[in-house]
C-alpha cells in the first residue's frame, strides 16, 4: 500500500510561495501525472516527495505515515532525473546496483535483480559499459532500471522524457505506461508537455502558479476543465476564448460576441439561467468548429461566418485562423475545405461542447 | 588532384627534399634576419645619444613593426607561389619562427648540459660518468634524496589533503563564508616563494632563553612556559618545517581547482546518491571522489612537480644547511659555489629525468580531463 497525501502542504523559498496549500491524493498503483507550465510548482512537488526539499507547512503521508522529517533514503521512493543523473565513473552495472549495495542487499540477490531489470528494459548488452557510451535513450533506460531494481513503493519521475528526440519520446511513453502496469506501482510523473500527460496518466494534476487547478482524468480534463487555465492548457492548439455577453431570455438564450451569435442549447441555458444579461467568457475548442461542407452528422450545428487570415494543412487536418468581429480564433476543419487568405468562410460550431466562465474568477459555470 | 610525375613537377624522394628544405628555409627566414637587424639596430642605438624615451620607442616601433613587417613580406612571396607550395610551406612560415626560437632556448641547452655533464669541474676534460656516480652516491645526494621524497611525499599529500577538505567543507558552508574562507587560504599563493620564506623564517626565528622572541613559534611555545628552541637547527624536523611552508602556499591552489571540479558535480547526481540510501560520507567517497578523481591527480602531480625542483624555499630558509639540502639546491651548489660545472649538469640532468615521467602523465591527465564530463 503506498497512496501518497498532501495535507495543506505549502512550500516556500524565502518570500517566494511556489507550492500554495496543496491537498492532494494520489491512489496505491496509481499513474498520476503533475503538469503546468514552467515554475509552476510541479518539480517542487515531487522533490517534496522525494524529500530533496524540506516542506515548509503541512505534511505529506507516503502510506500510513507522515514522511515530512523521513531522509530521502528512508522513504520507499525511487526517482528518474531529467538529465538521468548516473553515477559516471560506474559502469551500467553498477549503477543499477549501488542502491542495493548501499541496502546490504545479497550479492546474488543484486544481480538477478539487476538482470532481470535489465532484461525489461532490453539493455543487458550494455551492462559493462559506462554512461557516456551510451546514447540519450540508453541513458534514460538506465535510469529506469537504477529505479526498478530499488522495487520502490513510489517511482518519482522528472520530465524523463524531455532529453529524448521526437520519435523516441513517442516510443518511451508507450514503454512506461507499459512498465507501469507490469510492476503495479505508484507512479507520480512530472512533465509540462500535455500530450504525456493525457496520453500516459489515470489522473492528471494541473497546476499553476503553485495552486493546484484541477485533479481528474484526463477524458475530464479535457471534456469538463475547472477553470480558463485548465480549458486553455489541455488540448493542442488550445481552445479559443470570447469576452460575450448572455442575451436573450430564460427560453431562447445566445451568448453574443460581438462578432458572432450563437443559440445557447437548451440544456445549456438552464444551467445557467442567473447568468443572463451578464458578462461571460466562452469557451470554444478549434475541433468543435467544422467548415459546413465537411461538418460530421449529428451534432447540434449553428453556423458563422468569418474571415481566413491564415491557414495550415498539416495533412489529416488543416488549421484555419480566422477573423470574427474584433475575435481572432482556431478551426480544426477538413484538410479537403481550403480556402484563400482573406476569404470569408461559413463555419458550423457545435455548440453543445461551449464552455462558459466566469470573467472574475475565471472559474468554469458550464463545462 | 594529384599529378605526381607529371613533366615539370619534381616526384618521390626529391619533392620530399626541396620541401623540406623549403620548410626550413622559411622557419629560419624571420628569425635570422629579425636577429641580424634588431643586433645591429641594438648596438646602433645603445651607441646613439638621444634621450632614453626616444630609444625606447624607436626599438619598440622598429622592433614589432619590423617582424611584422617581415612576416607579410615572407607571406607575400609565399602567396606568389603555385597552390602546392603555398599549402606547404605558409604554416611553417608562422608555427617555424617558434620552433626555431624553441629549440634554441629549450632542446639546444639540455644538449649541452647533458654534454657538459660528461665533463670535468672547468668543462675541458672529458670524464664519463664521473659526475653521475658523485649524483647518485655522494652524501650531499643521498641526503637530497631522502629529503626530495619527503617533500614530495608530505607537502603534496597535505597541500592536495588539505586543499580537498577545504573545499569540501566550504562547499557546504554559507556562500558568504565560503568565499571568505577561500579568500583567506588562497591569500598565500599571492605571495612569491622567497617571500613566503622570509616570512616563515621569522616564525621560526630563534633567541636565547631569556631574550625576548620575535619567532612567533617561539614566543607561543615560552608564553606556555617552555624553552625557546633553535627549530631550523633540528634534524629532521627542521625539513618538515620547510615543507610546512610549501603547504601553506601550495593549499590554496589545491583547493581552488578541487573546488572547481566540485561545484561542477550536477546537484542531481548527489540527489540521485541520496535517494539510493547513500549518506553523506559514503556520498563523497563513493560519487564526489570518483568524480573529480582526474582533477585531483592532476593537481597532485602539478605539486609533485613542484616538490621535486623545490629551491627557493631551502635556499631562502636554511640554504640546505643542517640536513635539510634538495636535488635543486645541491645543483646551485655545485654550480655557482663549488663552480663545478660538470656536476652540476649533471644533477640538472637527473632531476630532469626524474621530472619528465610526472610532466607526462600531468599532460595526459589534463587531455583526458577536458573530456570527463563529455
Amino acid at each position: 500500500m503506498a497512496n501518497v497525501r498532501f495535507e495543506h502542504v505549502w512550500k516556500r523559498f524565502g518570500k517566494v510561495v511556489a507550492v500554495r496549500d496543496l491537498n492532494m491524493e494520489v491512489k496505491d498503483k496509481e499513474f498520476l501525472v503533475l503538469v503546468g507550465p514552467s515554475g509552476c510548482g510541479k518539480s517542487t512537488t515531487l522533490r517534496m516527495i522525494a524529500g530533496l526539499e524540506e516542506v515548509s507547512e503541512g505534511n505529506i503521508w507516503i502510506g500510513d505515515r507522515i514522511v515530512n522529517d523521513v531522509p530521502p533514503k528512508d522513504r520507499d521512493i525511487a526517482m528518474v532525473f531529467q538529465s538521468y543523473a548516473l553515477y559516471p565513473h560506474m559502469s551500467v552495472y553498477d549503477n543499477m546496483a549501488f542502491g542495493l549495495k548501499l541496502r546490504k542487499v545479497p550479492k546474488d540477490e543484486i544481480d538477478r535483480r539487476v538482470r532481470e531489470a535489465a532484461k525489461i528494459l532490453g539493455i543487458e548488452n550494455l551492462l559493462d559499459r559506462k554512461p557516456r557510451a551510451l546514447s540519450g535513450g540508453q541513458r534514460q533506460r538506465v535510469a529506469l532500471g537504477r529505479a526498478i531494481v530499488r522495487e520502490p513503493q513510489v517511482f518519482l519521475l522528472d520530465e524523463p522524457l524531455s532529453n529524448l528526440d521526437a520519435k523516441l519520446r513517442v516510443q518511451t511513453r508507450a514503454e512506461i505506461t507499459k512498465l507501469h502496469r507490469r510492476l503495479g506501482t505508484t507512479f507520480i510523473y512530472v512533465t509540462h508537455d500535455q500530450v504525456e500527460a493525457m496520453t500516459m496518466a489515470d489522473r492528471i494534476a494541473v497546476l499553476n502558479n503553485g495552486v493546484l487547478q484541477q485533479l481528474d482524468t484526463p477524458q475530464n480534463l479535457y471534456e469538463h476543465p475547472a477553470n480558463v487555465f485548465v480549458a486553455g492548457f489541455i488540448g493542442s492548439p488550445s481552445m479559443n476564448f470570447f469576452n460575450a455577453t448572455l442575451t436573450g431570455t430564460k427560453e431562447e438564450m445566445y451568448v453574443d460576441t460581438g462578432g458572432f451569435r450563437l443559440r445557447v442549447p437548451t440544456k445549456i441555458a438552464n444551467a445557467v439561467t442567473q447568468w443572463l444579461g451578464k458578462e461571460v467568457i466562452l469557451g470554444l475548442r478549434p475541433e468543435h468548429i467544422h467548415h459546413v461542407e465537411f461538418t460530421p452528422p449529428n451534432i447540434n450545428a449553428q453556423r458563422i461566418m468569418a474571415q481566413v487570415d491564415v491557414q495550415e494543412l498539416l495533412g489529416n487536418e488543416r488549421l484555419f485562423y480566422v477573423v470574427a468581429g474584433n475575435h481572432n480564433f482556431v478551426a480544426r476543419v477538413d484538410p479537403r475545405a481550403s480556402a484563400t487568405a482573406g476569404e470569408t468562410v461559413a463555419l458550423n460550431v457545435d455548440v453543445d461542447q461551449m464552455k462558459l466562465f466566469d470573467p472574475e474568477t475565471e472559474e468554469a459555470i458550464y463545462s | 588532384m594529384q599529378r605526381v610525375g607529371t613533366p615539370g613537377e619534381p616526384a618521390g624522394a626529391f619533392r620530399w627534399l626541396t620541401t623540406a628544405v623549403g620548410r626550413l628555409l622559411v622557419s629560419l627566414f624571420v628569425p635570422t634576419i629579425t636577429f641580424v637587424v634588431l643586433w645591429r639596430v641594438f648596438i646602433f642605438l645603445r651607441d646613439t645619444r638621444a634621450p632614453h624615451w626616444i630609444t625606447a620607442g624607436v626599438a619598440i616601433v622598429w622592433g614589432v613593426g619590423g617582424v611584422m613587417a617581415l612576416f607579410f613580406l615572407a607571406n607575400m612571396v609565399i602567396e606568389q607561389l603555385p597552390v602546392r607550395w603555398r599549402t606547404r610551406l605558409t604554416p611553417f612560415l608562422f608555427v617555424g619562427p617558434a620552433l626555431v626560437i624553441l629549440a634554441w632556448y629549450l632542446a639546444l641547452p639540455t644538449v649541452r648540459t647533458f654534454y657538459a655533464s660528461l665533463l670535468d669541474a672547468r668543462g675541458e676534460q672529458f670524464v664519463g660518468l664521473e659526475n653521475y656516480v658523485y649524483a647518485f652516491t655522494s652524501d650531499a645526494m643521498l641526503e637530497s634524496f631522502r629529503n626530495n621524497l619527503l617533500w614530495l611525499v608530505i607537502g603534496t599529500g597535505f597541500s592536495v589533503g588539505f586543499g580537498l577538505l577545504i573545499a569540501v567543507l566550504a562547499d557546504r558552508t554559507h556562500p558568504l563564508f565560503e568565499t571568505f574562507i577561500k579568500a583567506l587560504i588562497f591569500m598565500p599563493m599571492a605571495i612569491s616563494m622567497v617571500g613566503a620564506s622570509v616570512i616563515w623564517k621569522f616564525v621560526y626565528e630563534f633567541r636565547p632563553p631569556g631574550a625576548e622572541q620575535i619567532g612567533l613559534l617561539n614566543a607561543v611555545v615560552t608564553a606556555l612556559g617552555g624553552q625557546p628552541r633553535a627549530w631550523l637547527l633540528m634534524q629532521p624536523w627542521n625539513t618538515l618545517l620547510l615543507i610546512v611552508i610549501l603547504i601553506w602556499l601550495q593549499t590554496g591552489y589545491a583547493m581552488v581547482i578541487i573546488s572547481a571540479a566540485i561545484k561542477a558535480i550536477p546537484r542531481e547526481l548527489l540527489e540521485a546518491g541520496r535517494i539510493d540510501g547513500a549518506d553523506e560520507v559514503q556520498i563523497f567517497f563513493r560519487i564526489i571522489l570518483p568524480t573529480i578523481r582526474g582533477t585531483i591527480l592532476t593537481v597532485a602531480t602539478t605539486i609533485v612537480l613542484f616538490t621535486l625542483k623545490i629551491f627557493d624555499i631551502v635556499q631562502t630558509v636554511t640554504g640546505g644547511n643542517f640536513g635539510t639540502q634538495v636535488i635543486a639546491n645541491e645543483q646551485y651548489n655545485q654550480m655557482f659555489r663549488a663552480f663545478h660545472y660538470g656536476r652540476g649538469a649533471a644533477i640538472a640532468i637527473v632531476l630532469l629525468v626524474a621530472v619528465i615521467p610526472v610532466m607526462w602523465y600531468n599532460l595526459r591527465q589534463f587531455a583526458q580531463r577536458t573530456e570527463a564530463f563529455r
